[in-house]
């Protein structure tokens, strides 16, 4: 038998990945600070396993354990971890190489970080042919075969290329081929589409599909995004602050979850066609305990709805209950979990007056908005005159792919951008200077903006104290008397406890910094506040209670939304309208329920149905000809599409618009679920 | 700021260079108290005696005490290179705010000047500049003050360049903020790390700076017991054996250039980390 014969042998009977009891923890200033605790998991070959859980339980440190390149200060504390057989933790220095050659690859969030950038894309393959010692076996040959493996359609080109040259969904591509070069037993994938696109997403998601049912590769998935983990998972663990709370069958899992973290964590999610208008979100109480806390009952107990006196005594073992674990000692009642969201204005399902036909004027207008970067002889053409309206209390979504202009449009409405001549910001029917520095006080207090980043947004040496009481000053104009009692209310309105105001940014966790920054963008009662990406570096329970804090103040305060999100979930959920650009042009607009239901603009419908579109997004140096859109158009026409650009063409109802050659009637609808 | 405190006093360098800055700091001030010998007085009967029970470190050609002039010596550069310092870097810090905020041609310029300065030795310039305003304590500060400037600028504007983009500062001219309040309060605390950094390395080059130009005629004058003029009134008698005024004077300025360049090294270790 030769040796290929032996390893596809003991590929199908090992499995491929055998955690027992393992206990991990991080020596942080002469502390033993736990972070995994008493894990247990097996992968069986070719099967995908999922690993789910928020930022900080512990899920990369899982991986990073399984190819032992813990940090410095990660120490094992007991357990054991089998890949294919072997036990890693007692490998010497040689067979670690060996192991993590053949039989384990790793692909990371960030491809660009994991590429090498000063080396073309097919020396990088080489190099792992070379490792596993086939460096004489035709490496050239061997390399473009991987390249067409992962689908890349033009390898020959690719090969000779360097990372910077390929897009984010080509480099992670090259990325999994490269891992997929040492054809591993198990492959980890560490949230590897986390920074990508919708519809980037959704090619590699095919891809690894594809690659899983040609390969046999056992997969280790780990995402904080259920969605994804639901598509790609046979079988998916709940991580909750370093203990494995549940697992089973994907489907099972989160149809019919057994934990009360579980069912919360799927209730924090924005579900299908719902509003905020009908009901606020669910959020999970409480923080998570910080590594090193040893509560001796349960760990979920103190943000648990269904926790007795029990749970607070003494910590449930996993236990099984008609093939599905559960670390509960309730498990058969976790789905009772009382729900802790308020309904909302109109539960009965009556649309508030902001989204009833628009007799009012609109309080903010953009005519025709164009911004053009880059010099004279190379024009990036970053948005082509957009025109839109918003009205007061509503929230208009701003979806497209990361290059289509979203970000610039909020910039220029917001007057940190100077659009090209011709196009105009109006509020309440007068323009608006175009750049911030020359508009009145009371104009730039009316138009403000929550950043995605708070850590970018905020001062970091200035105190919270401090952040938000030059705004109050600077744009709500209040007097130093009164000033510290409106800090306190306006910090309190947005949940925060007021010990945190001598506390510097870096102090606070995600979701506290993005209320912060939500303050200060209140401080001077705004009429129309920006959100762009705010939530999309958040968990997703953090995520909820953001979420639901925004639409809160929007009633109370009557504040109008531009929502700029890539997660059509959540989009779908607060806004009221929605406008689609692709590549600076304004593609689709109209009623959000409309948009989502169709007939929709092709591109819509591709962003929708999270199916990968053919080709990749053309340069905003090179813009095609006719409708920018052309070349990936799954509906395309023909010539006309080619040479004319498209009429923006009334839609199936009153403020619904769509810009392509195809009439409405025509166009696709009623899509499936997202 | 707690948290730097409890990292630098853990940094061994740091800690090293600072007691050596301390204890020539300590020499500088009260240093003409515990001397032995009056550092200014002559005593020609015993001229360049080597170094005795009495005379530790021997006497130099007026048969001054050697080793209370090294002592008391250390006033004179102490005074002038730190506050050539804090010209430099406060010159520097506002023009590398400006250039680095605005861009622009202000920018251009003062980076073309800042290349052109570069090419040349740093003392050549200050020779150049003492001959024409003539050799004094104040005209050495001021001119090794100026030619820091555009120096410590050039790392300022690099470090304003990283935060300019960032949304705070968008923020900030949200908020109709003055670009005076924009650069003093919002970026300036941002960028304090590389300032701390640069400032202590350019004080390790003024101390040589100034010793050098002593040397040579042009910085502190006669007649202090400063270690550069020190060293030039006596290397000349080494020819003939006589070593020990050179010798205690150069180490005295090569401790002080390493003391101050291993407090650098450290508080760049705990900045960059």
């Amino acid at each position: 038998m030769s040796a290929l014969e032996s390893a596809a042998k003991s590929h199908l009977s090992v499995d491929a990945l055998n955690i027992e009891r393992l206990d991990l923890a991080y020596r942080v200033r002469g502390r033993d600070l736990k972070v995994l605790r008493d894990v247990t998991l097996r992968i069986g070959p070719g099967e995908a396993y999922g690993l789910v859980g928020e930022s900080g339980c512990g899920k990369s440190t899982v991986a990073l354990a399984v190819v032992r390149y813990l940090p410095p200060n990660g120490r094992v504390l007991g357990g054991t971890i089998r890949v294919g057989g072997q036990d890693l933790l007692s490998l010497g220095r040689e067979d670690l190489r060996r192991l993590r050659a053949t039989t384990v690859s790793m692909v990371s969030q960030d491809p660009a970080r994991a590429l090498n950038p000063s080396m073309r894309v097919g020396e990088q393959i080489a190099e792992i042919f070379r490792l596993r010692g086939l460096a004489a076996a035709e490496p050239r040959e061997n390399t473009i075969a991987m390249l067409e493996s992962v689908r890349i359609g033009d390898p020959k080109s690719v090969r000779d290329r360097y990372p910077h040259q390929l897009s984010g969904g080509m480099q992670q591509r090259v990325a999994i081929a490269m891992a997929l070069s040492s054809n591993p037993k198990l492959l980890i994938l560490d949230e590897p589409t986390t920074g990508l696109d919708a519809t980037v997403e959704a090619e590699i998601l095919d891809l690894l599909q594809a690659l899983r049912t040609e390969r046999a590769t056992s997969i280790l998935f780990i995402s904080h995004n259920l969605s994804v983990i639901s598509r790609m998972c046979d079988r998916v663990g709940v991580l909750y602050a370093g203990a494995l709370v549940e697992e089973g069958p994907t489907a099972e899992v989160f149809t019919d979850a057994r934990h009360p973290y579980t069912v919360g964590l799927i209730r924090c999610l924005p579900r299908q066609g719902a509003h905020k208008d009908h009901r606020r979100l669910d959020t999970i109480p409480g923080l998570p305990p910080s590594p090193g806390d040893d509560a001796r009952g349960c760990l979920f107990a103190p943000r648990c709805g269904l926790a007795e006196e029990r749970c607070h005594a003494d910590a449930p073992a996993m236990s099984e209950l008609e093939g599905r674990s559960s670390r509960c000692h309730f498990q058969e009642r976790a789905q009772m979990l009382p729900g802790n969201a308020a309904d909302g204005p109109d539960a009965e399902g009556v649309r508030r007056a902001a989204t009833a036909p628009h007799s009012a004027p609109p309080i903010l207008q953009a005519i025709a908005l164009s911004k053009t970067f880059g010099t004279q002889r190379h024009p990036i053409h970053a948005l082509h005159e957009v025109s839109l309206q918003l009205w007061p209390g509503e929230t208009l979504g701003l979806v497209g792919e990361s290059g289509s202009g979203k970000s610039t449009l909020a910039r220029l409405l917001l007057g940190l951008v100077q659009p090209d001549a011709g196009g105009i910001v109006e509020l309440d029917g007068k323009p608006l200077p175009a750049t911030s520095r020359a508009r009145r006080p009371d104009q730039l207090k009316s138009v403000q903006i929550v950043f995605q980043n708070p850590d970018s947004a905020l001062n970091r040496s200035h105190s919270i104290r401090r952040l938000v009481g030059r705004a109050l000053s600077r744009l709500g104009r209040v007097p130093e008397q009164t000033r510290h009692t409106r800090l306190l209310e306006l910090i309190r309105s947005v949940k925060l406890a007021d010990r945190y105001l001598n506390l510097r940014p870096r102090e606070l966790s995600g979701g506290l910094k993005q209320r912060v920054a939500i303050a200060r963008a209140f401080a001077g009662d705004p009429r129309i506040v920006v959100c762009d990406e705010l939530t999309s570096a958040l968990d997703v329970s953090v995520q909820a209670a953001i979420l639901n804090l925004l639409t809160d103040l929007q009633l109370k305060h009557n504040v109008s939304y531009i929502f700029i999100s890539h997660d059509l979930a959540t989009v779908r959920y607060v806004s009221d309208r929605i406008a689609v650009l692709y590549l600076g042009r304004l593609m689709e607009i109209g009623p959000a329920e409309r948009v989502f239901s169709g007939p929709h603009h092709p591109y819509t419908a591709a962003l929708l149905s999270a199916a990968p579109l053919k080709g990749e997004m053309p340069s905003a140096t090179a813009l095609p000809t006719g409708c920018v859109f052309h070349t990936r158009c799954p509906c395309k026409r023909g010539p006309v599409c080619e040479q004319q650009p498209p009429p923006l063409q009334p839609g199936a109802e009153p403020g619904h618009e769509i810009r392509c050659h195809i009439p409405v009637s025509e166009l696709p609808g009623r899509m499936t679920k997202t | 700021m707690s948290l730097y405190w409890r990292l630098l006093v853990r940094s061994g360098p740091f800690m090293t260079g600072l007691l050596i800055i301390v204890f020539w700091g300590a020499c500088a001030v009260f240093g003409h108290l515990a001397v032995p010998f009056d550092p200014y007085e002559a005593d020609i009967l015993s001229a360049l005696d080597p170094p005795s029970g009495s005379h530790w470190f021997g006497t130099d050609q007026l048969g001054r005490d050697v080793f209370s002039r090294v002592v008391v010596g250390a006033r004179d550069i102490l005074e002038v290179a730190p506050l050539a310092t804090v010209l430099g870097v406060t010159l520097g810090v506002m023009l590398g705010l400006v250039t680095g905020y605005f861009r622009g041609i202000v920018d251009d310029v003062v980076g073309r000047i800042i290349d052109a300065l570069l090419a040349l030795p740093l003392v050549i310039i200050a020779l150049l500049a003492l001959t024409a305003l003539g050799a004094s304590s104040m005209t050495v500060v001021v001119v090794i003050g100026f030619i820091f400037a555009p120096l410590v600028a050039r790392t300022v504007r690099a470090a304003v360049l990283s935060e300019r983009d960032l949304d705070y500062v968008a923020a900030a001219t949200l908020r109709n903020e003055h670009t005076i309040y924009i650069l003093f309060v919002e970026i300036l605390p941002n960028v304090m790390g590389p300032i701390v950094v640069e400032a202590t390395v350019r004080l390790g080059y003024a101390i040589f700076v100034v010793a050098t130009l002593s040397f040579v005629g042009f910085g502190i004058q006669p007649p202090s017991p400063d270690w550069g003029l020190a060293v030039s009134e006596s290397y000349g008698l080494i020819n003939g054996g006589i070593w020990w005024p050179v010798l205690f004077n150069t180490l005295a300025i090569a401790s002080l250039v390493i003391g101050v360049n291993l407090t650098a090294d450290g508080i760049r270790g705990v900045v960059d980390a």
